[in-house]
């Protein structure tokens, strides 16, 4: 057993005993949890990532929060169990062991997400280091890449090579510590939608240009966003993205991919790319290549205000600001794939070019 | 020019001939929704409504408790015979002919007492359409008291004249019956269950009349007995004269023609209520007119400037002492009585006056039990101890429920709609007239003094409803709570043993301390 999963059972059992001591006196036992929002994370950038502040809600054992009290305590016992015995569960496979709770299960999976984020949030751990994965796939990898992996199975070291992957790509593994790099490519440029990963990928973008393309499909996860750190960290490139010009391709994933999310924001010191730059679609761009647009609705709009108002990232980039406003001013948001437009290859012949060669074009 | 003006006037005598061949049946039949046989299911709640109303009027008469006893016979196709029988007083025998087939005759119509029938149209018009609808005669059983013998009567109305027509007319022996009237009517309509049935009629009567007992027994051969909740007769209400507010003008002249009084100052004093001397005397001069003046000689000119003079004339509220409502606590028991339900309560506000005319609201609320949950409320209209069945979305009643906000009182309520849930509603207005709408009598008009009235008693008894919501949550919530300390208490127990591989003994520890702790801090 690693130091790292003695650390994670350590932490639960002086939880427990904790709780177990305070009822031993007759006095309420408590559980304190960072709270896990934006309001909690201040922004710093030269540290470069969203860092708690310290506010935290208290769950105090009493008879409405019993059931969540139990729950939790429940789901610590599943972590310890699984950390000890060396498997995983997935937070769909957590939810289906609750079944076997009795009144204590959860009957919808937000339910347990919930209590597994908290109490994440409450040790101040990685969910993989509780023994926890998540579903979904952490991303996609073509170009002047070798990974250096271990087989499963016999432990033996493997090199993948991510130019032989033909029209496909190697998928991010769920964990990612474990892994070294191997690689003389120049950059690495993150890509929003599969669609445009798979165009550059066909076209041989990477060869021509020497560099490694990553499909974050939608929002990083929270592999994809360490193996781009780690990438990055360890070969010392810079890290481009590229995404719809949109307050959520701005906001959501690339703001979350450079500096993490409110609601993780324990683990964001190491599961965010401060060195990232954004490539664009930028307000800009819109006028600038004259793309085909769609009108702002009423909701996006808001989004941007509230990312205006409420967001510490913004607050501290003035040009982040500008660049919102200058949406909104302009009421229309463009898709990657608008480039199109002016055909099919002209985002490699032309669009990321200009970008590559203009460092002002960028948006930190 | 001379032979056309005969010519005209011929037309004219003519014309008047033909003016009286307008008979009351075709008078009848073309304004039959104007008195309710707009339809044959109407016809027949209306004619069973009828004979109900004149029945338990009769018996409080002569303060006696009702026993009434309905029936609904099926009589071929689309055909019915109606019996009503009560206890009442019976009619001497020379009424029953005008009060049974003569329209309009009545001794209500000039009367300010509440009564259920208010224009002396009911009954006769019942049997005209009986006769028009079947060609039968109506057939009525009356005795006044042991000592004589019953009279029967077969009645029609000669429809040309408006006059009765005896069939039959002998005495005969009505066992086992002192006094009491009995009608059996023939007439063409339909049968239905539901909201507008017979009934329901029957069975809101019941409600309204907690001290009647009535029988029933529907066309389907079904018998209901409706037991009395009281042996307490109510409260006589009391005949008033009509306060100067309430009179307009057409009816201020026709009482100055119909007045036995010699002077206008007189006539005053004489004919309405709260009007002294001195006050007849600042109604004369203020109009102009002498005191000493002969009211039969009163102008129209004349009568125009009292009636505006006495709108502006300060005058003393109406007595109020004349009605006669059901009661809070017999309406609560009646309602026990007829309806299933696990809260009652009920407010009868004091006496209001709306232009000039005392009035008083009543409303109850009934909840949960066997009412259903999910559907907007039942809404019972009463005036008068009548129930109203029809023309809910025109009443009075219906608005001021609507604008009552029932959400302050823990039930759920759509804008502009009746409030939903397990709960029945029961309004009621006395009054010694009661603003009607339509001549069918089926809903109230919007004066602003009743609205107010109907609202202040729906909320005084929304508050009480919602008082009693409130605390049955609380009950129910604190028993949730209970449930979930031995819910998931030992869960914590468990967790704890596995995480720290306790004892068995300490886990039970855990749990008994931990159960104890969160009983304590509940009960404080």
């Amino acid at each position: 057993m690693t130091k790292e999963k003695n650390k994670a059972i350590e932490l639960i059992r002086d939880q427990a005993n904790n709780i177990y001591q305070k009822i031993l006196k007759r006095k309420k036992p408590e559980m304190k949890f960072p709270l896990r929002s934006l309001n909690n994370v201040k922004y710093d950038t030269k540290k470069g990532f969203f860092e708690l502040i310290g506010k935290h809600k208290v769950r105090a054992l009493t008879v409405n929060t019993v059931k969540g009290f139990a729950q939790t305590l429940r789901m610590m016992t599943l972590s310890k169990q699984l950390v000890g015995a060396n498997d995983i569960a997935t937070k769909r496979e957590a939810y289906y062991v609750s079944k076997n709770w009795g009144d204590a299960r959860f009957s919808e999976q937000v339910e347990s997400d919930t209590v597994l984020d908290d109490i994440e949030a409450m040790f101040m751990l990685n969910r993989e280091q509780l023994g926890f994965i998540p579903e979904e796939k952490g991303g996609d990898i073509a170009g002047e890449l070798i990974v250096v992996d271990k087989d499963p199975n016999t432990g033996k070291e493997i090199k993948i090579d991510c130019t032989k992957f033909g029209s496909g790509a190697y998928s991010i593994p769920t964990s990612v510590e474990q892994l070294k790099f191997e690689t003389k490519a120049k950059f690495i440029l993150a890509i929003e939608t599969a669609g445009m990963f798979q165009r550059l990928v066909k076209h041989g973008y990477y060869k021509k240009t020497n560099c490694i393309l990553i499909s974050m499909g939608g929002v990083p996860t929270r592999a994809c966003r360490r193996f781009i750190r780690r990438l990055s960290d360890s070969k010392k490139l810079p890290v481009y993205a590229f995404v719809d010009g949109d307050f959520y391709g701005w906001m959501n994933i690339y703001r979350t991919l450079k500096v993490g999310s409110g609601n993780a924001a324990h683990i964001n010191e190491y599961f965010c790319v401060p060195k990232a730059k954004l490539f664009g679609i930028t307000a800009e761009d819109i006028t600038k290549y004259k793309l085909p647009t769609h009108p702002l609705k009423d909701v996006d709009i808001k989004r941007g205000k509230d990312a205006l108002k409420n967001d510490p990232f913004v607050h501290q980039h003035p040009e982040w600001q500008k660049a919102i406003q200058d949406m909104i001013k302009l009421g229309k948001r463009a898709e990657q794939q608008a480039l199109a437009a002016w055909g099919l290859n002209y985002v490699m012949e032309k669009y990321l070019p200009d970008k590559l060669k203009n460092s002002k074009s960028w948006l930190p | 020019m001379a032979t056309t003006k005969k010519k005209s006037s011929i037309k004219a005598e003519e014309l008047a001939k033909e003016q009286k061949q307008v008979s009351v049946s075709e008078f009848f039949l073309k304004n039959r929704h104007l008195l309710g046989f707009d339809n044959p299911l109407k016809a027949l709640s209306t004619t069973v409504k009828e004979l109900v109303d004149n029945a338990l009027d009769a018996c409080e008469e002569m303060r006696v408790l009702p026993e009434i006893i309905i029936q609904i016979k099926p009589a071929g196709e689309n055909r019915f015979v109606i019996v009503v029988e009560d206890n009442g007083p019976g009619i001497v025998k020379k009424q029953i002919p005008n009060v049974f087939a003569r329209l309009l005759y009545g001794s209500k119509f000039h009367s300010m007492k509440q009564g259920r029938g208010q224009q002396g149209i009911g009954v006769s018009a019942s049997v005209l359409y009986g006769q028009l609808t079947t060609g039968k005669s109506t057939k009525i059983t009356s005795r006044i008291d042991p000592k004589h013998k019953a009279h029967y009567f077969e009645l029609n109305i000669n429809t040309l004249k408006n006059e009765p027509e005896i069939v039959t007319d002998k005495e005969i022996e009505w066992m086992n019956k002192d006094h009491g009237t009995k009608v059996e009517l023939e007439l063409e309509g339909k049968y239905q269950k539901g909201k507008l049935s017979v009934d329901e009629y029957v069975k809101q009567s019941a409600i309204s009349n907690p001290h009647a007992q009535f029988t029933y027994i529907s066309p389907l051969k079904e018998k209901v007995m409706y037991r009395r909740a009281t042996k307490e007769l109510p409260k006589e209400p009391k005949k008033v004269k009509p306060h100067p507010y309430g009179v307009e003008l057409g009816m201020l002249m026709r009482m100055l023609k119909d007045t036995s009084a010699k002077t206008l100052e007189k006539f005053f004093t004489k004919e309405f209520s709260r009007v002294s001397p001195n006050v007849a005397k600042e109604i004369c001069k203020k109009s102009n007119l002498a005191q000493s003046m002969k009211p039969k000689e009163v102008s129209h000119a004349n009568a125009d400037a009292i009636f505006k003079t006495i709108q502006e004339t300060k005058l003393m509220a109406p007595p109020t002492d004349c009605l006669s409502p059901i009661g809070e606590e017999i309406l609560v028991k009646s309602l026990k009585k007829e309806v299933d339900a696990e809260f009652f309560t009920s407010i009868t506000r004091p006496t209001a006056v709306y232009r000039g005319v005392p009035f008083q609201i009543e409303a109850a609320i009934a909840y949960g039990g066997s009412l259903q949950a999910d559907n907007l409320v039942r809404l019972l209209r009463f005036a008068n101890k009548v129930p109203l069945q029809y023309q809910q979305s025109a009443c009075a009643v219906t608005s001021a429920t609507v604008n009552t906000l029932w959400k302050n009182y823990g039930m759920q309520q759509s804008r502009g709609a009746l409030p939903s849930g397990a709960a029945m509603l029961v309004v009621h207005i006395a009054s010694v007239w009661v603003p009607f709408t339509s001549e069918s009598k089926e809903s109230i008009a919007h004066y602003p003094e009743i609205i107010k009235e109907i609202k202040l008693a729906l909320q005084g008894c929304g508050r009480l409803l919602g008082r009693y919501l409130s605390k049955k949550r609380k009950v129910a919530d604190a028993e949730k709570k209970k449930s979930y300390i031995t819910k998931y208490i030992p869960h914590i127990g468990e967790a704890l043993k596995d995480l720290l591989s306790l004892k068995e003994t300490d886990e039970k520890k855990v749990i008994i301390l931990l159960t104890e702790e969160l009983e304590k801090s509940r009960k404080m």
